[in-house]
């Protein structure tokens, strides 16, 4: 642990202090020399990003960084995939180890504003939560006063902690853990009463105990959690690559287009399938990448509604529901700009 | 007598000159360096818009830390909790160094033990725990610790006063009342008067051969002067007892687990170092010096304490310095566990917070060398006073 925050910390100031790099070095000309996407995602994050035993990651947010190949490469495997802790990721963007974070990230405005990074959009709405042991009997947040909370270190959820109990008067002990996997391990051997973290990785997490029915997550939400892919600041052809690859998602979705009637979909007439997909204009050209991104993102991942079902909803042991990160025609927040 | 006419040397040829030359040059290359990377930094950081400089440190922190020396509070800055990580780093660094010191020497003289038993329990302990990576030494015994005691609510308990559980050693915590303050200054004084008295005592014995009881002397003062002030004053003194209110204990004192975990793993690691040094020490002394000491009729604990280990202080104490230097940087794993030392709460938390990594870092590396260089500097200074005096 210690050695990888040194290294982190060592290649901050080696790359910042080396020769000048220009800052807006076109992050997708090094992109396609290299011919392959450098993505930094969770270490262990079941539904977000995690790897299976043969070691392919899969995931939410590694969609993501898949979809994100796949509109540049035309091929959704040409992605090396960084796994980080909480609080080597937003050093290892900046430093330019990777070439885009898709790792549970809260947007926040120090984060947007002071370390020369850019919020590429929202991928998953969330917001932060208690799990405790079913024996304690304890059904709010509330009643919390004196516990023990475990809790991952560089992290936004620190500081609503923090916040949370100081607003409700009540005092707590944090014992602060590098990783998602320690906070576990401090919960299940009793250390702490608590675990606290974003609700959808409660969930994540409760579902590796040996016995996920012996812990409950609470019905407190306690905070606002956009979560989000990151790209450094300062070059604005790669921010629109990133954010667009997410709006194409959102916009398949919205327009009906799965990976199962792709073919059908093609003939379409509809202007704005039409658009989405290449057929028509010239929106991917505009980028720098292949007019029919679309299609590329659809073929490798599917839409988000598919990704979202096969990586935390229904179709995944986690089964969240859309709620919040519905489309908006839907009752939802997810919301893709026009492509015209 | 005739001088030889001194030869005229061109100034570039002349080795002192150049000496300086090179010197200067090379002191310039290094300075243009420095100077480059730094405002190389500045200039690319200011480039990706990156923040810079140390007003962070003046801003709200906004988190919680589980232990602290001082006190502190979620509305405090980000440069206290600098402070209270540092505390932190120096208490177990400061414990560690203690006990590791006593482990070390109790199992280095035990390995040359004549008893056989004594000297292959310090050989089996030497040989295992200096060669278990500390970070796993670390992870074992904040998790065998851990899982092996009970939760807060069937905590092992002592008269209701003392409880062990898995939130820590929970005890009574002595609160002093009006009155303490004299007692307090007894100790101190009985601590200076032995010192001084220890100093004559030597003095004397290395004049006239004649002994001074100086243990029981400072048993004496240290113990007893405070002692019968405490007695004569009312006992000016009252406990805050440990409750059990909730989730957790409230009052009283407590050790923590991560604390005890880091402590433990610092003092068995690192003691095994110590013994090593400390049996390398004492062979160092010749035989003759004890048959010497021996037949001067010295007791056997006089020839250990009078001749022996003098003498192997002095290869001791170089190498031990060093050991004291590792045990602080490596308190810096205390991170794995959530102990909050400097790394886990400066560079850990405050770090992602506030994103300055590049200020922080420096900060950190910086601490450590002060730290590095305080013990350095006090164990130099002790070397010099132990070191053999050229006659």
């Amino acid at each position: 642990m210690k050695a990888s925050h040194l290294v982190v910390g060592f290649g901050a100031l080696a790359t910042v202090a080396m020769a000048a790099a220009p800052a807006s070095a076109a992050t997708l000309d090094t992109v396609k020399s290299r011919g392959q996407l450098v993505c930094g995602v969770n270490n262990s994050l079941p539904g977000f990003s995690a790897p299976d035993e043969k070691g392919q990651w899969s995931g939410l947010d590694v969609d993501y960084c898949k979809a994100m190949a796949a509109a540049i490469f035309g091929d959704a495997s040409k992605v090396k995939y960084v796994p980080l802790t909480a609080k080597e990721r937003l050093t290892a963007l900046q430093t330019g180890e990777i070439d885009v974070l898709a790792r549970n990230t809260t947007w926040t405005m120090s984060r947007d504003a002071s370390l020369g990074l850019n919020f590429v959009g929202v991928n998953y709405y969330d917001g932060q939560g208690f799990m405790v042991k079913s024996a304690l009997g304890v059904k709010s947040g509330k009643e919390l006063n004196g516990a023990s909370v475990c809790v991952q270190s560089g992290t936004t959820t620190e500081l609503n902690l923090a916040d949370f109990f100081r607003a409700n008067k009540m005092t707590y002990q944090s014992v602060v853990f590098d990783t998602s996997d320690q906070t576990l391990q401090g919960f299940e051997s009793d250390r702490c009463d608590v675990l606290t973290s974003d609700q959808s990785q409660l969930y994540g997490l409760r579902s590796k105990l040996p016995d996920p029915s012996k812990a409950v997550v609470l019905g407190d939400v306690i905070s606002k959690e956009p979560l989000g892919p990151v790209v450094r600041q300062g070059d604005e052809q790669w921010f629109d690559i990133a954010r667009w690859t997410l709006f194409a998602m959102l916009n398949l979705e919205e327009a009906g287009v799965t990976s199962k009637n792709l073919a059908e979909m093609m003939k379409t007439t509809n202007p704005d399938i039409k658009r989405l997909l290449g057929t028509d204009g010239e929106f991917g050209k505009q980028l720098g990448i292949t007019n029919d991104f679309g299609v590329q993102i659809v073929k490798a991942v599917g839409n988000y509604g598919e990704s979202f079902e096969r990586n935390v909803g229904q179709g995944s042991p986690l089964k969240i529901a859309r709620g919040l990160n519905g489309l908006w025609t839907n009752g939802g927040l997810m919301y893709g700009p026009p492509i015209r | 007598m005739n001088q030889p006419p001194k030869p005229r040397i061109k100034p570039w040829n002349d080795p002192r000159i150049r000496a300086w030359v090179f010197q200067i040059l090379a002191m310039a290359f290094v300075i243009w360096l420095a100077t480059t990377l730094f405002f190389n930094t500045l200039e690319n950081m200011e480039r990706r818009s990156i923040q810079t400089g140390f007003a962070f440190l003046d801003r709200t922190a906004g988190f919680g830390i589980l232990f602290s020396l001082i006190p502190y509070e979620e509305t405090d800055t980000y440069g206290r909790t600098f402070f209270v990580g540092l505390l932190n780093t120096m208490l177990v660094s400061g414990l560690g160094i203690v006990t590791a010191t006593l482990l070390g020497f109790v199992a280095g003289i035990a390995r040359l033990s004549s008893n056989w038993l004594v000297a292959r329990i310090a050989e089996v302990y030497v040989e295992i725990f200096r060669n278990i990576p500390l970070l796993l030494q670390i992870f074992f015994w904040y998790f065998a610790v851990l899982q092996a005691l009970p939760s807060p609510r069937e905590s092992i308990r002592f008269h209701d006063m003392v409880f062990l559980s898995k939130r820590g050693l929970y005890v009574p915590a002595p609160v002093a009342e009006p009155g303490m303050g004299w007692v307090t200054i007894a100790f101190v004084l009985g601590v200076v008067a032995t010192l001084l008295i220890g100093r004559w005592a030597r003095k004397r014995r290395e004049e006239t051969g004649q002994g001074f009881p100086i243990w029981r002397t400072a048993l004496g003062l240290v113990i007893g002067l405070p002692l019968v002030l405490f007695v004569l004053m009312g006992a000016p003194l009252s406990w805050s007892l440990p409750a059990l209110k909730g989730f957790n204990f409230v009052g009283g004192g407590v050790l923590l687990p991560e604390l005890v975990a880091l402590w433990f793993a610092l003092t068995i690691y690192t003691g095994t170092f110590i013994a090593e040094i400390v049996r390398s020490g004492i062979q160092a002394v010749s035989h003759g010096q004890t048959e010497a000491a021996a037949a001067l009729g010295l007791k056997r604990g006089q020839v250990t304490r009078l001749v022996v280990l003098p003498q192997a202080l002095r290869v001791i104490i170089p190498p031990l310095t060093s050991q004291y230097l590792n045990l602080t940087k490596n308190s810096s794993l205390a991170t794995a566990i959530g102990y909050p030392d400097l790394v886990n709460v400066f560079m850990g938390t405050t770090l992602n917070q506030t994103g300055q990594a590049v200020e922080v870092v420096a900060m950190t590396m910086g601490v450590y060398l002060t730290l590095s260089l305080a013990i350095s500097a006090v164990m130099n200074g002790y070397n010099r006073r132990v070191a053999l005096k050229e006659r």
